[in-house]
């Protein structure tokens, strides 16, 4: 097998043979985000145990998630499912009184039909806690695609800006007291909506960060004057941000194709397409193309780049000229890919669950860019990867380094390969200009390993035949 | 439905994974949606495998629930052939092929025609059995499968090995501390003059299968995998068993008597001589294990009467709850197991051993008993662990559910006369050492914290006043925690809302009446 490494970007799509998670592991950083929610993941044992054993010390936590652990009798229809749900969520009411209850619907309730989007609204009228349905299976979604499904659901929750701006000055009054009454949105929020309507748009950011990193983003764009007018989702599920045709959105995981959709089509809102904040680079870009939307002339932004990169040196002269495989799991591989060769590595293979290439147009053109200036072989990016042709390739091109999934890393590490578990990424703190020295802390942390164990004389652990 | 977020036993195919993924060159496709492969990660992750773990996952996605898995399954299993010519390949049912009911037998039958390696359905039902009960069901159909075939191709040697041998059948990966107990077994029956004929399914080979008739007994460790291929060897070959696990000094004696007596039916054949252990358990129960010299020892003696609840699998709470009770003149409040399945026999075996027997697979139930029995030691699963934490109990893991951390690099069988050291070490180091619980007792302690209020409840309805706060600070730290909830308990009992030091003296002495 002869490997070529291609001068466009070239795509190609295997046999979807690969290892990731299941997408209701969202509810793993979900709930902690959405701090007046629970999670209730309407499946089988197969979940419970797969959720049990990724969460780790989480679990003892008194976690806001459970399973609703279907047995034989729900899945022959002999309980009604309806009623058993009742049951559950009434029970989740009166220990956790949670703002809304969250339902994960996963394989099994997809195969036997269970109409959970049906039920949903019927039992919200009868138990008074809002439920929102989100289908995070591992039929259709890969790994972090489950917050997609979470954010792309909730989406429809979020307040209609409509109520606030149709006829200003007609209704204001009334419109101020009806949202007062009826959405217990703090004083801030519609200070805030008023400033942003004298600009006379908002900007809208979606994906969920940990609450640190979604200050420090929002603080780079207050810099350029702009002002972040909420976030989906927000630190609490009534604090959801207001919605509408004059609502400007825009993404900071690539993962959230969906939710984008959601946004532009049923609610009305323009998408920025911008590539992600992840690397001095992307928040870079990000930010720039947020600005040129609204037509503001950035300022200090190329020092500020600069002055990250030059805290990055002595990373960067780790990471120099080494090679990356990235076998692909979590979504985040074309961004992470695209800093890395910026980074001065090279990557030849990007796995990755699913390309939604319009909702990451601007990330690939950037990745082509990137490549050019760095004057790097495109890589190939591969969707729905195969692992076992992966692991092939892998032994042929020998890279410095492979990020992939836990079922993997050990394996390869005692065949000499160096690995930085995937999944990290995902629970690290990644985005902005802050932080992207975190990427290269998890980058560099088996490389620099290598350097403190080197000449010992045992990289390569297993037996031959 | 059921709410629940903890499971001690995983699901059916996980137990079917175990099994397949022991032996070498066995190779398990799941019918399974994308994610399920997360036993890859456990193996990879808990054993530290060096491998890459022998599954792989015909995915279900889509297409698959529209049009039915068609080619895909058996393309899959002759992709496998192909790759990794493995000896045998198990196609394993989980959850959604279960409520898919497609024709996994069809696929199978296709599949074994077109290539090299044997092929199998692995027959469990999700949604009737366990983990564990899989894993046992899998061995069986697994070593039924190789017998048969050897007995359709007339390669089936019943002849008996020259000297005594044994196979021991149960190790396997993900199992607690199975990797040690094996050594541990392998030197108690060369110890004895035994030859190991097999160890399955760890690191056996699926065609060394139709062997296993030729050892002169089977020995099966623990109670949750092995017997049903016992029995079934029992059946047809007339192989017998000994299903005594020989953990703890008295069971490993019970356990080494049953093989004394089964070569000495078998002896006057090939041996002509008879053998006797009973010099050996002799030594080593006096000199060589440090357990019983231990439970004579004034260490122990500070531990006569501590109550104690042991909660885990069938196989290793029964054994922990003998040994306290038996060995260590420790009070077992309560003895637990989460195999319902197999909870006949646990009663049976500790009956006699604890005031009370607890199976439940749910863990509040266990929680809530732990709380109420307020024990000076746990001896449980990874959630009785931090259940402990959450009440200041300590806690020795003696069964799975497990973490990393009981994957231990080092030697530490639970099994064989090692163990029984092993698990003195872990009795001992659990509960508060005696000598400094008796110093602490009489100095009043050497810490001044804040009182802790960590318990299960979260009733904030009654006060403390300052002379009841003080005289409750000048309690030892370890056992304040239990002072203060028995306190509380009394008053609430009493209707009385404010704590004062006469209220504290009356709890305990309505506590001691």
């Amino acid at each position: 097998m002869s490997i070529k490494i291609s001068e466009t970007l070239t795509f190609e799509c295997e046999t979807g043979n690969y290892h990731t998670f299941c997408p209701i592991s969202c509810v793993a950083w979900l709930y902690q985000k959405i701090e007046d929610s629970f999670f209730l993941v309407v499946g089988t044992k197969t979940c419970g145990y797969f959720l049990q054993n990724a969460l780790g010390v989480m679990i003892f936590a008194e976690p806001r998630y459970a399973m609703a652990e279907l047995e034989e009798g729900d899945i022959s229809a002999q309980l009604n499912d309806y009623q058993e749900l009742k049951r559950l969520c009434l029970q989740v009411g009166k220990d956790r009184n949670p703002s809304v209850i969250i339902w994960i619907g996963t394989c099994t309730t997809e195969i036997i039909k269970m109409d959970l989007e049906g039920m949903a609204p019927k039992l919200e009228n009868e138990i008074g806690i809002p439920i929102i349905v989100a289908r995070a299976n591992g039929l259709d979604y890969a790994f972090t695609q489950g917050e997609d499904t979470v954010l792309a659901a909730m989406a429809h929750r979020c307040p209609e800006q409509e109520n606030f701006i149709v006829n200003p000055q007609k209704s204001e009054k009334k419109s101020m007291e009806n949202l007062i009454s009826s959405l217990s949105i703090e004083t801030e929020k519609i200070k805030q909506s008023l400033i942003n309507r004298q600009n006379r748009f908002s900007l809208v950011l979606f994906g969920s960060l940990p609450s640190t990193v979604a200050s420090q983003l929002s603080l780079e764009l207050n810099r350029q004057s702009i002002n972040v007018s909420g976030w989906l989702p927000a630190q609490r599920y009534t604090d959801l941000p207001i919605l509408g045709n004059n609502v400007y959105v825009c993404g900071v995981n690539p993962f959230l194709s969906r939710t984008a959709t959601t946004l532009m089509r049923r609610r009305k809102c323009k998408l920025i397409g911008a590539p992600f904040p992840i690397g001095p680079d992307g928040t870079r870009a990000w930010i720039e193309e947020i600005c040129s939307v609204f037509g503001i002339d950035t300022q200090g932004l190329d020092e500020r780049e600069q002055q990250i990169w030059e805290s990055l040196r002595n990373y960067l002269n780790l990471v120099n000229g080494k090679s990356v495989f990235f076998m692909g799991d979590n979504l985040l591989e074309i961004s992470l890919a695209r800093f890395l060769i910026r980074c001065g590595m090279i990557v030849y293979e990007i796995g990755i669950p699913y390309m939604d290439k319009r909702y990451q147009a601007a990330e690939l053109t950037f990745l082509q860019t990137t490549c050019k200036k760095m004057c790097v072989p495109m890589p190939r990016i591969v969707e729905k990867p195969d692992n076992y042709n992966q692991i092939q390739r892998m032994r042929e091109l020998q890279p410095d380094l492979a990020i992939t999934g836990m079922a993997h890393a050990n394996p390869l590490e005692a065949r000499g390969i160096n690995t930085k578990w995937s999944v990290e990424f995902t629970f690290a703190q990644i985005h902005g200009f802050t932080n992207a020295k975190d990427v290269l802390e998890l980058v560099t942390r088996p490389l620099r390993r290598n350097n403190n164990l080197e000449n010992l004389g045992w990289t390569d652990l297993v037996r031959e035949g | 439905m059921k709410l629940a977020y903890w499971m001690y036993a995983g699901p059916a195919h996980i137990g079917t994974l175990r099994v397949a993924s022991s032996f070498k060159n066995v190779h398990a496709i799941m019918h399974a949606p994308l994610g399920d492969d997360y036993f890859n990660v456990m193996r990879s992750m808990l054993e530290r495998e060096r491998d890459f773990t022998p599954v792989t996952a015909s995915i279900v996605d889509r297409h698959v629930l529209a049009r039915g898995s068609q080619e895909k399954v058996v393309d899959n299993i002759s992709r496998k052939d192909k790759q990794e010519r493995p000896n045998l390949i198990l196609l394993t049912p989980t959850c959604t092929s279960s409520i898919l009911q497609e024709d996994l037998q069809n696929f199978v039958d296709r599949a074994s025609t077109i290539s090299d390696s044997d092929v199998i359905l692995a027959d469990v039902n999700h949604y009737r059995v366990n983990e564990i009960q899989a894993a046992d069901r899998t061995l069986e159909q697994v070593v039924r499968y190789y017998l048969e075939k050897a007995r359709r191709q007339g390669n089936l040697n019943l002849a008996l090995t020259d000297k005594p041998s044994a196979n021991i059948i149960g190790i396997f990966t993900l199992g607690f501390h199975n990797q040690h107990d094996c050594r541990e077994l392998k030197r108690l029956l060369k110890d004895l003059g035994i030859e190991i004929n097999q160890v399955i399914p760890e690191g056996g080979l699926v065609e060394n299968l139709h062997q296993l008739p030729k050892a002169w007994f089977n020995l099966v460790p623990y109670r949750e995998v092995g017997l049903m291929t016992a029995k079934y060897l029992e059946k047809e070959f007339g192989m017998s068993y000994i299903s005594t696990t020989p953990m703890g000094v008295v069971d490993i004696a019970n356990c080494i008597r049953q093989i004394e007596e089964r070569i000495n039916l078998l002896s006057p054949i090939s041996l002509n001589e008879k053998v006797n252990y009973e010099p050996y358990i002799d030594e080593q129960t006096r000199f060589i294990s440090q357990a019983a010299w231990f439970s004579r020892s004034i260490d122990c003696q500070n531990l006569t009467g501590k109550k104690a609840v042991v909660f885990g699998d069938a196989t290793h709470a029964a054994s922990i709850t003998k040994i306290l009770a038996c060995e260590m003149g420790i009070r077992v409040s309560c003895a637990g197991t989460y195999c319902k399945h197999d909870g006949e026999w646990f009663k049976e075996q500790v009956q006699n051993f604890c005031d009370e027997i607890l199976v439940t697979d749910d863990h509040t139930e266990v929680g809530d008993m732990i709380a109420r029995i307020e024990p000076s030691a746990i001896f449980g699963t990874q959630m009785e662990r931090h259940i402990g934490k959450r009440l200041d109990i300590p806690c020795g893991v003696i069964s799975s559910p497990v973490h990393i951390q009981n994957f231990t690099l080092g030697y530490r069988p639970f099994l064989g006369y090692e163990g029984t050291n092993q698990v003195a070490d872990l009795v001992y180091n659990s509960f508060t050492l005696g000598m400094e619980d008796h110093l602490l007792e009489i100095f009043g302690g050497h810490d001044t914290k804040e009182v802790i209020t960590k318990s299960l409840s979260t009733d904030t309805d009654l006060t403390w006043n300052s002379e009841s706060q003080l005289e409750l600070n000048k309690i030892p730290g370890f056992v304040r925690g239990k002072i203060k909830r028995n306190t509380e308990k009394f008053a609430r009992q009493n209707g009385v809302a404010k704590i004062t030091v006469e209220i504290m003296y009356a709890a305990k002495e309505a506590l001691n009446a």
